[in-house]
Order: structure tokens, then C-alpha cells, then sequence
């Protein structure tokens, strides 16, 4: 429960309240990590939050994009380049992209959604002539809150990602669909009995997203899920991160949808 | 080494002094058998009994000298395993202080065998996946004395979960008080237990003295004052989710979190991070927490429990059946505290039939 110094080696504003840190262990090196796992990151004196890895920089430290929601949320996104913060881990399940060789992907992001599921990206776009058709889809609120735009036009361009992006509320310049990730599904080509789906964002959007996908014919232990709950610990003891009998910083955050679908479905639990 | 007979637990208690233990055993306080500590056999509760049902528990006066004539009172190992507050680390400039766990050698005389169990149950928690080594330290460093109990209280149920009344695994010394003459049976369970005992004067204990140590677990499994049908528990009770009677159980719950404090199971906890005056150095410590508690489950700045329903469901149904999920075993050992100190007298047992 004690975490290693890190220090922040740059700062990246991405939206008006998300920054991505990269940090890098005052000493030793950075761990080993696999896609879709977090780190509990501590700010001195004021706590300490889940945060999922989003990537790994060219000199091996670790990124992680954070939006401003809380107290402790606030204060990491104020740190500056030589601040030093605590972290720990990682820890959790990952999302299984070899899994997902000789099948279309699907990738479903909503909003933050996208901070994990960046290493996905970035691990298929990787190895890109191992899977089919890959198809992302991103739900955001609004033009201006797009996280990684940049990255998302590249991995159009190079990597033959069938990007599409969805809004709840558009601006005047804005040309694109708007609504509900979901409607975005009718817009991609995938062959439902061979694809493997991997979705981030707010509850009730992957609840929407598995089903839809699901209903279509996507097997759903094939349909991946990084779910959230309040953590305290990250290493099964605290308890707060349960989830009917799983505790998700240990059987999660990525759990499969036949797993997840009947647990969701119990309001409370 | 066998089973030995001795007329008084004092030497016992001097024995585990002089070898530098602190004895904690129960003794009469606010109104209750309370572990604390004790220098001299003349502190056990000698004459003492009590009288325990749903939301209510009182001291009786029994008509001999028995030191263990009552059932588990409030307190548990839990506090010596894992107490109630701790200091984490420290944080000063860009260093990070693990601060060296407190693991005090303590002896528990006293120690019943739900109790033993629920100490069992702890060490999957604490040493499963995430092995927890100030957990470990501590645990290292008790000595547990068990007693087998003669007479169960109003509210327990062990004999259902299977883990008592008889002390049968994980202590040092295991005693048997008996009657006419009072005398205690003693046995060891642990290579520590064994060296112990051979500082203490006794005689070798005799086929009358094994056979009424063994009536006195007999006819307290018989005396039961609760139990609950644990079979196939841990499928139709998660999918009882939407049972009427969670309703009427939610309306008499005041969440008060006083079960989960009084259980010798529930592990759950919270962090708390201070600075001090200066500024520059961060504490951070963690301390008892509840799944009754709303922030327990916040996200957001929204509890995901946030009805008392959600919260005793999460409750009843972690500790009898995704337990064995999560850690192998049932987080229930029977001991009943949480019936006896909840104040509007909630009855697991009770519960659990009407959910069935
Ligand atoms: C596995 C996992 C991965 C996450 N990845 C990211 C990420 O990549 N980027 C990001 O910005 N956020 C992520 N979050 C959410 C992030 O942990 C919360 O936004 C953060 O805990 C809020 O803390 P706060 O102190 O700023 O807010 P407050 O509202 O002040 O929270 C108070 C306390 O409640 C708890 N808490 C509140 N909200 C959450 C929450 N959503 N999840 C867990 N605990 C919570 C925390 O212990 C927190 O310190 C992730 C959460 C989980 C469980
Ligand atoms: S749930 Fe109640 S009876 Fe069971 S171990 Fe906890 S306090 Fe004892
Ligand atoms: S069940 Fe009883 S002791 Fe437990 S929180 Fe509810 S009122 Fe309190
Ligand atoms: S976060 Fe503590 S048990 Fe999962």
C-alpha cells in the first residue's frame, strides 16, 4: 500500500479539464504493463485515485489521462513537469487484444473512455495485419471534448482504423452524426460471429453498446468491458470495489460482457 | 505432548508473561465481557454469564466460579489482526516512508472457535492474491489460547457455519473448563503451545477428564440458540436480489454500521490522508470502514448503494454468499454478534429464512 515517487516528466493539456502526465519513477524503472490495467496514483496529503495506464512515452514512462472531477482528481491535473506524485501498480485485469487475432474489432469509446482504450489502439495498429476490419467509435459531448484528436486522424490514415465520432451536442461547425454512440454501430462494416469488442465509457453507454452488439451476434465473452467503482485499495482488501462476487480491482476493471450483463442488470448491486 | 489437567490458569498466564507476551483476556467492563489485558488469573470474569438476544445483551450472575461462563462478547481478534486505525507511510519533500507496522506479541486467552474460524476467514483476505505482510507480522506475532465454549449465548449459530463449538484447528493452546472439581483442560495445537505448557505445573489428563471436556462440546452444539440452513446458499441467495422482505429488513436498518463493527470478519476499510501544521509532511492511514456508510460506494459524487435496501442486500449477501466467491469460504463463522448488537435487533438468521 506504500507507492513508489514518481515525478512528472511533462504535461499535456487535452481538453479544457483533462491532462495527460507522463511519469517516471524518481528511481528504478518503469513496471511492465498490459493494456486496460490502472495505477493508484497518490497526490501528497490529499489522496489517492484509480487512474488507467493510456500509454507508454518513447523513453518508457508512463502516461495516464486524467480529467479534473474532485479533489484529488484537481490536484493531479495541476501538477507541473519535477512535481512529484506516488503511484502504485499496476493492478487489474486487460483488456485481451491477442485474443482478438484473425477477428474485426470493434472499439467503443465514450467520452474518458478513449484514455484506455488508446493502448488497444495503439497495440493493434501495432501488429495491424493480425486482425480484419477494425472499426472505432467514439461518443463525446461535445466537438471541443474530442480527447486525442490528433491520434485519431492518424490512426484513420496509417493504421486503415475506421474512425467514427459521434456528438451529443454539436457546434455550428460541426458536420458529423449526432446522438448516442449506439447509432454508430449501424455505420461500420464487421462480421458479427467473428469480431471481439472493446468498450469504455459511462455505464449505461456500455450496457447500450454490449447489448446492441450482442443482439447482432457478437458472442458476448467476446464483448469486453472496463468497468468503474469507488477503490480504495486496488489489491482486493478494502472492499469498496465490489461488484455482486467480483471485487473489480482484482477480477476487473475488464470484465466480459457474460459476465457483466446479469450483474449490471440488478440496480444497486 | 498430551492433553494436561491444572487447577488454576495462573501459571499459565505467568508463563506467557515471563516468554513476553501480553496477555488479553476477558474481563468485566461497562457492563460487558471485554478483552483486555491481564496480569493474574484473578481478573477472569470468575461467576459471570450473560444472557444475549437480538439487540440486547446482559451480564447474569452464574451459581459457580466458572472464568468462561458466557458466550463471545463485542469484541474480537479482529482488533489484534487488524486494528482499528493504522499508519500507512509518510510523504515528506519526493520521499515516501513505509512506516514499520505495529505487530505487538500478544497472547488471546479466550479465543472461541467461531472466532479462531473468523481469523481463518482473514488470513484468505489478507494473504491471498495480494499478500498483506504487516497482516502477516501481526498474525506472527499472536498467540491464541482458545476456549471451547460450554455454554453458547442466545444469538449463536456455529454449529450451522460449521465452525464450532469445539476449537478443532488454528491455536496454540486450546482449554476446556471443567466443573466438580473446576479444573481446565488444556491441549496444545502448535509447537509454541507445546513448549508452554511445559512451564507450567499439571498432571497428565485421565479418560474421565477427555471424556467430560468432550460432553461439555456435546451438549453445547445442542444448546444452540440459532442456527441457519446454509445449503445451496450461495446461488439462490444472490439471485434473491429482488425479494420483497429486503424492503421490510431496509426499513428497520438504521445503518449504523454497528454488525459490520462488531463482525470478526468484515475486513472493509477506508483511508484518511493528513498534513501535518507545516505542510510538509503527508500522513496517510487507513481505519475500519463500512459498506453501510454512503460514501462507501461513491463514484461520481453519487453512492452507487445509495438506498439502506442496496446496503443490507450488499451486506447479507457478500457475507453469506459471494464470499466463497471472492475468498473460498463462507464470510459468516456463526458468532452472532451482529444480532446481538444491532440495536433494532435485526436477526440474520432470521432474515435469511424469510429469503429463502
Ligand atoms: C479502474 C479505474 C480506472 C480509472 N481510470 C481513469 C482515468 O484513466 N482517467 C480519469 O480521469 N479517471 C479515471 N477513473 C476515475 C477516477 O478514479 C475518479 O475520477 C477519481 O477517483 C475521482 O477522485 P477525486 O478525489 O478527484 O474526486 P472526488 O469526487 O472528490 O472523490 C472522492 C473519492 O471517491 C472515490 N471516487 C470518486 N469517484 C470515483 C471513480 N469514478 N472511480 C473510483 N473511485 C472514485 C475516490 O477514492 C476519491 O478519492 C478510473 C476509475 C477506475 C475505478
Ligand atoms: S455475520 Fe454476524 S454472526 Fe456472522 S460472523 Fe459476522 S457478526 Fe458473527
Ligand atoms: S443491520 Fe442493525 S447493526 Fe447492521 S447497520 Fe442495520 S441497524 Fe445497524
Ligand atoms: S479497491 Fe479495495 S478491494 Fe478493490
Amino acid at each position: 500500500m506504500t507507492p513508489a515517487p514518481y515525478r512528472v516528466r511533462s504535461r499535456r493539456p487535452d481538453r479544457a479539464d483533462t491532462v495527460t502526465l507522463t511519469l517516471e519513477p524518481v528511481r528504478g524503472r518503469c513496471p511492465a504493463f498490459l493494456p486496460g490495467q490502472f495505477n493508484m496514483i497518490y497526490a501528497r496529503g490529499v489522496g489517492e485515485i484509480p487512474i488507467s495506464l493510456s500509454g507508454r512515452a518513447r523513453s518508457g514512462a508512463l502516461m495516464h489521462t486524467i480529467r479534473a472531477v474532485g479533489a484529488v482528481s484537481h490536484v493531479l491535473c495541476d501538477a507541473r513537469p519535477g512535481d512529484v506524485v506516488g503511484l502504485r501498480g499496476p493492478y487489474g485485469t486487460a483488456w485481451d487484444v491477442p485474443a482478438a487475432a484473425g477477428l474485426d474489432v470493434v472499439v467503443a469509446a465514450g467520452g474518458l473512455g478513449l484514455a484506455p482504450l488508446r493502448t488497444v489502439l495503439r497495440e493493434l495498429a501495432a501488429h495491424r495485419s493480425r486482425y480484419g476490419r477494425i472499426s472505432l467509435i467514439v461518443g463525446t459531448r461535445t466537438p471541443m471534448t474530442l480527447l486525442y484528436p490528433r491520434e485519431l486522424a492518424r490512426w484513420r490514415k496509417s493504421h486503415d482504423v475506421d474512425v467514427q465520432v459521434i456528438v451529443d451536442h454539436p457546434d455550428h461547425a460541426w458536420q458529423g452524426p449526432v446522438g448516442p454512440v449506439t447509432r454508430l454501430i449501424d455505420r461500420i462494416v464487421f462480421q458479427p460471429r467473428r469480431t471481439a469488442a472493446f468498450v469504455c465509457g459511462p455505464e449505461v453507454m456500455m450496457r447500450a453498446v454490449a447489448d446492441n452488439l450482442v443482439r447482432r451476434g457478437v458472442p458476448a465473452a467476446r464483448v469486453a468491458l472496463s468497468l468503474e467503482r469507488n477503490m480504495k485499495c486496488g489489491v482486493g482488501r478494502c472492499g469498496h470495489c465490489q461488484l455482486g462476487p467480483l471485487l473489480l480491482c482484482l477480477d476487473g476493471p475488464v470484465v466480459d460482457y457474460q459476465r457483466a450483463a446479469r450483474l449490471l442488470a440488478v440496480r444497486e448491486l | 505432548m498430551d492433553a494436561l489437567v491444572t487447577p488454576s490458569l495462573e501459571p499459565l498466564i505467568e508463563a506467557l508473561r515471563s516468554v513476553g507476551y501480553t496477555v488479553v483476556g476477558p474481563t468485566v467492563k461497562d457492563g460487558a465481557v471485554r478483552m483486555a489485558e491481564i496480569w493474574s488469573a484473578e481478573e477472569l470474569p470468575a461467576g459471570v454469564g450473560d444472557a444475549q438476544e437480538p439487540g440486547g445483551y446482559r451480564l447474569t450472575e452464574r451459581d459457580d466460579d466458572m472464568v468462561f461462563g458466557f458466550a463471545a462478547g463485542p469484541d474480537s481478534a479482529k482488533r489484534y489482526t487488524q486494528p482499528p486505525r493504522q499508519t500507512l507511510f509518510r510523504m515528506r519533500d519526493q520521499e515516501i516512508e513505509e512506516v514499520e507496522p505495529e505487530a505487538p506479541r500478544v497472547a488471546l486467552l479466550g479465543v472461541r472457535a467461531c472466532d479462531l474460524a473468523a481469523i481463518a476467514v482473514q488470513d484468505r483476505v489478507f494473504l491471498g492474491r495480494h499478500p498483506d505482510s504487516a497482516y502477516r507480522r501481526r498474525r506472527e506475532a499472536l498467540f491464541l489460547v482458545a476456549v471451547n465454549c460450554a455454554v453458547p449465548g442466545g444469538t449463536c449459530f456455529c454449529a450451522s457455519m460449521g465452525t464450532g463449538p469445539k476449537a478443532t484447528a488454528g491455536f496454540d493452546l486450546a482449554i476446556t473448563e471443567l466443573a466438580a472439581p473446576h479444573r481446565f483442560l488444556i491441549e496444545p495445537g502448535s509447537e509454541r503451545g507445546a513448549q508452554i505448557l511445559t512451564a507450567i505445573p499439571h498432571r497428565a489428563a485421565e479418560e474421565d477428564d477427555l471424556a467430560a471436556a468432550q460432553e461439555v462440546s456435546r451438549t453445547a452444539a445442542t444448546r444452540m440458540g440459532r442456527q441457519v440452513d446454509t445449503t445451496g446458499i450461495q446461488d439462490w441467495l444472490p439471485a434473491a436480489h429482488d425479494h420483497p422482505r429486503w424492503t421490510d429488513v431496509a426499513s428497520r436498518c438504521l445503518s449504523c454500521t454497528n454488525c459490520t463493527m462488531a463482525c470478526p470478519t468484515c475486513f472493509c476499510s477506508t483511508v484518511e490522508d493528513i498534513t501535518d501544521l507545516s505542510g510538509d509532511v503527508a500522513e496517510r492511514s487507513e481505519r475500519w470502514d463500512s459498506c453501510f456508510t454512503l460514501d462507501f460506494t461513491e463514484l461520481g459524487g453519487t453512492p452507487v448503494r445509495g438506498s439502506a435496501l442496496a446496503r443490507y442486500r450488499q451486506w447479507l449477501t457478500h457475507k453469506f454468499a459471494t464470499w466463497y466467491d471472492q475468498f473460498g469460504v463462507s464470510g459468516c463463522v456463526g458468532c452472532g454478534r451482529c444480532i446481538t448488537w444491532c440495536p433494532t435487533g435485526i436477526d440474520v438468521t432470521e432474515e435469511l429464512s424469510c429469503i429463502r
